[in-house]
């Protein structure tokens, strides 16, 4: 209590206690005495300590991350180089995962190759968080015809069987990164849509826009800076669990020979190439991508629900 | 003496957050004896909701009773298990909850939800649920229950909607009724019809009833006996008659002494010990000024399209003898008033009068149907909503939300919120300007500087109102609309802010107008009163003209339903 400021008259600081001292939903906890504000570092702290699965999903994106950034410079060996003296080996102390039929290391591709998947993964969903979200929060925040036209187009899109429309725009567009980027950015375009449709559309007549109407904020000023800000944590949420998606997506279409092309180390192909030595007995070729496909996808659906807790103000006292 | 039907002693509620252990109830002592009301009464956060969630053990999660016993009839309900528990509620004891239309499922009829609880208790066989619900329902004096049986809740009125949650709570006889502010956003007419059928339904059976309330009136005009909790303490227990007449303890004066109620003044609520605000001397700022009203609306109409009644397919789907839908309904059915400078008027109905609709007209925020807003000699009304973000009147008038914490961005600070109409129209620029005004206005409402930096989740409900005023009045406006603006705060703050209001009135001569339904609030602060009902003004006068002699029934009417506390 010592806190608090003599300004305020004893009435005021004694009802207003009152509100603080017990109430029953934690959220409704005014702290009193509470320092003004947990930072997002100590924060992020407590939502670990509270989730521990969140704690390791974090763990894995680090690692992922290292990977995609410092790929070339840890891989032991050179991706690229084969070595016919020493292919199809099993994983042993020297490689780690095993050798693929043109000898190259296994390891070493797995790491480099997430740069690309990233890359990808990661550029598609900006672009498709700034496509989707922004038109769906403009359907959901203006209605009538905006919403309509914007409705229509998500609902043409999914009358598509996804994969295939995505094979169909790489095949039609050409065989590049760039393309697939786009192809993955557009099948995800409804499932931004539509969910920040419904969240804009909820907060449309909220009091704090009228209030900023009354401020004189234009419509589209309110757009960005009031309505956007709040959906940002489910979008967080959303981007998060496209991303997963979105890996596959484009592993999906390398496995298939569009997109990226070998040589090149990405997960996709390796998986793709692997597959015909599987039978054979040489399991780790396709294995160790595929692993590294599975715990990317995974870790990102994970990662979703603790960033939500993060970045939503309201979780933090 | 005979046992009592239930016995709360030494209650101690904890709950586990992340501030570690709060005890939201500290050692309360209730009794209820078999065909009493009792009343328990506190501000928001007193505990008195959790004292009865305790009592019928629905809890959250993080709550759990740390001390004490709960005897029912003669049962421990502290540590039955959860199977008797579920037995017992519904069946020995119910309750009814603050937002009956939350309380009721949507999509179910209402007659299958009164069935569903009537066959889960046994107290009905399939075959004669239904007569039973029809019966249940005639009790609680709906009309035409038979038509209302295949009615859904969203058909129903708030008032209907409660009347269906007694019917629920009432279905199976309890001995004991828990009522958890079961008036709160009910108008006062129904607020009055529905307590008056709780209290007859209870007496007839002899049953014992607890009503959780924070409107002292209410508990006196309904309770036997009255517990005043304050911060999870139980600081006073004594008969309804005896404690308005001389409250012993301090918290139950302060609250008496904030309750709006008519013979009072505004200073008048506040604690004795208060120290006496600074802008008390009123500075007739504006009266000098010139003597042209300052905003005339005249014939104001706002009619909304039915639902499918212009479509061709909505018609062709209508039944042969379903009467022919109305082209419009009119929310406002050409109104005309005005407001001189300086001067505060009420505007008071209830819910859906067309008292908000008429207030977000003069605010330029919906486009009116027909008829003019003058403002300052200069026709608003023609100017459309969307562009008048734009214009320059635009921040000479301003607005107090009704919901201070809907009204704030939760993901922007306190100063963020008031610097917004700032940094948008006025003259100062630069973050330290903004900032250094954001503070003055601060200190002018009364908000502690420090606070400035906190999100709106992080302040009570009297910081935030503080907030949500201090955005208002930024950019210093001649009109500010005032939407019930201390309909969600308690009564201790509602006196404050209530005093704020005025003193800010005179030290920066602004014009209020005054939205509510609380006529008590409104006697406060208004020169002038207009009454409005269904779309149209029924009475409009000087204050106390309308408050001691009121001309029209329905005014009359809705003084009338005002519980009093009897002072």
């Amino acid at each position: 209590m010592n806190q608090r400021p003599a300004l305020e008259t004893a009435h005021i600081a004694a009802t207003e206690m009152a509100a603080a001292a017990g109430a029953v939903p934690p959220d409704a906890i005014i702290p009193v005495s509470a320092p003004k504000q947990t930072s997002l570092l100590a924060h992020a702290r407590y939502v670990i300590a509270e989730n521990p699965v969140t704690g390791i999903a974090f763990g894995l994106f680090v690692l992922i991350a290292v990977c995609a950034i410092f790929g070339p410079w840890i891989a032991p060996y050179d991706p690229l180089a084969s070595n016919t003296t020493s292919a199809l080996q099993p994983p042993s102390a020297e490689h780690w995962f095993g050798t693929d039929q043109l000898g190259r290391d296994i390891l070493s591709r797995v790491i480099v190759a997430a740069r690309l998947d990233m890359a990808i993964a990661v550029s598609s969903v900006a672009l498709v968080f700034a496509l989707g979200g922004l038109s769906g929060t403009a359907a959901g925040f203006f209605g009538g015809w905006t919403d309509r036209i914007i409705g229509r187009i998500a609902d043409t899109i999914m009358a598509f069987p996804l994969f295939v429309l995505a094979m169909g725009i790489v095949a039609a567009l050409g065989n590049t990164v760039t393309n697939i980027v786009i192809a993955t950015a557009i099948i995800n375009f409804p499932l931004y849509a539509r969910v920040a449709r419904a969240e804009a559309n909820v907060r449309r007549d909220a009091g704090f826009v009228q209030a900023a109407r009354l401020s004189g904020n234009g419509e589209y000023r309110i757009l960005l800076t009031q309505i956007l800000p709040n959906i940002m944590p489910i979008m967080v949420v959303q981007m998060s669990l496209t991303m997963g998606y979105a890996i596959l997506n484009a592993a999906g279409l390398s496995f298939i020979g569009l997109g990226v092309r070998p040589p090149t180390p990405e997960w996709g192909i390796m998986v793709a190439e692997g597959a015909g030595f599987i039978i054979s007995g040489e399991w780790w070729i396709a294995f160790f991508p595929g692993a590294a496909l599975m715990l990317a996808v995974f870790c990102f659906n994970l990662l979703g629900d603790g960033l939500r807790d993060i970045v939503d103000p309201q979780r933090r006292t | 003496m005979t046992p009592a039907l239930l016995d709360v002693r030494d209650l101690t509620v904890e709950f586990i957050t992340r501030r570690g252990i709060v005890q939201a109830v500290q050692h309360v002592n209730v009794q209820v004896a078999k065909g009493e009301t009792v009343g328990i009464v506190g501000e928001s956060g007193s505990g008195k909701s959790v004292t009865s969630y305790a009592v019928m053990r629905i809890l959250d999660r993080a709550g759990k009773i740390a001390d004490g016993a709960i005897t029912f009839s003669g049962m421990d309900v502290r540590d039955a298990p959860e199977s008797q528990m579920r037995d017992l509620r519904g069946r020995e004891m119910s309750m009814i909850f603050q937002n009956p239309r939350a309380a009721l499922n949507p999509i179910r009829k209402i007659g299958h939800q009164i069935e569903d609880v009537l066959l889960q208790h046994v107290q009905a066989q399939p075959s004669d649920k239904k007569a039973k619900a029809i019966e249940a329902l005639k009790r609680v004096r709906i009309a035409r229950p038979e038509e209302r049986y295949h009615a859904y809740p969203f058909e129903l009125s708030g008032g209907m909607c409660q009347r269906v949650v007694i019917a629920l709570a009432l279905a199976c006889q309890p001995q004991l009724l828990i009522a958890d502010e079961p008036t709160t956003g009910l108008d006062v007419t129904t607020q009055k019809a529905v307590m008056d059928l709780v209290v007859e339904l209870t007496r007839e059976r002899g049953m014992s009833t607890i009503l959780i309330t924070h409107d002292l009136g209410l508990a006196a005009a309904y309770c036997d006996r009255v517990v005043v909790m304050e911060k999870g303490k139980v600081v006073e227990t004594a008969a309804s008659t005896t404690i308005f007449k001389s409250p012993q303890h301090a918290y139950t004066r302060k609250l008496m002494r904030a309750t709006p109620r008519p013979g009072v003044s505004l200073r008048d609520l506040l604690p004795e010990d208060a120290a006496p605000s600074p802008a008390t001397v009123p500075t007739p700022l504006a009266e000098t000024a010139d003597k042209t009203p300052l905003l005339v609306v005249s014939n104001l109409v706002k009619e909304y399209p039915r639902q499918g009644a212009t479509s061709t397919l909505a018609s062709f789907f209508r039944k042969k003898d379903q009467l022919p839908i109305a082209e419009n309904f009119r929310a406002v059915d050409g109104i005309s008033f005005t407001i001189n400078r300086g001067e505060s008027v009420g505007l008071v109905g209830e819910s859906g009068c067309g008292k908000s609709t008429t207030s977000m007209m003069v605010m330029r925020l919906l486009d009116p149907t027909s008829g003019m807003v003058t403002f300052d000699g200069e026709d608003i009304g023609a100017i459309p909503a969307k562009e008048f973000a734009k214009s320059p009147m635009r921040k000479r008038i301003q607005m107090v939300f009704q919901d201070p914490t809907d009204s704030l961005n939760p993901r922007f600070t306190a100063v963020r919120a008031i610097a917004d109409p700032i940094m948008r129209m006025s003259e100062i620029k630069g973050r330290d300007a903004v900032r250094a005004r954001c503070e003055e206005l601060a200190r002018q409402v009364g908000l502690p500087v420090e606070l400035l930096d906190r999100f709106p989740h992080q302040l009570s409900g009297g910081q935030k109102a503080r907030v949500g005023i201090a955005r208002a009045i930024a950019l210093s406006p001649e009109l500010v609309i005032l939407d019930e603006p201390t309909a969600a705060l308690d009564v201790s703050v509602q006196a404050v802010v209530l005093n704020l209001l005025e003193d800010l009135k005179h030290s920066l001569g602004m014009s209020y107008l005054f939205v509510s339904h609380d006529l008590n609030v409104v006697r406060l602060l208004c020169d002038r009163v207009i009454v409005m009902r269904t779309g149209k003004i029924v009475e409009e006068g000087m204050t106390e003209q309308v408050m001691d002699a009121p001309q029209t029934n329905y005014t009359k009417e809705l003084l009338s339903a005002i519980p009093h506390p009897p002072l």
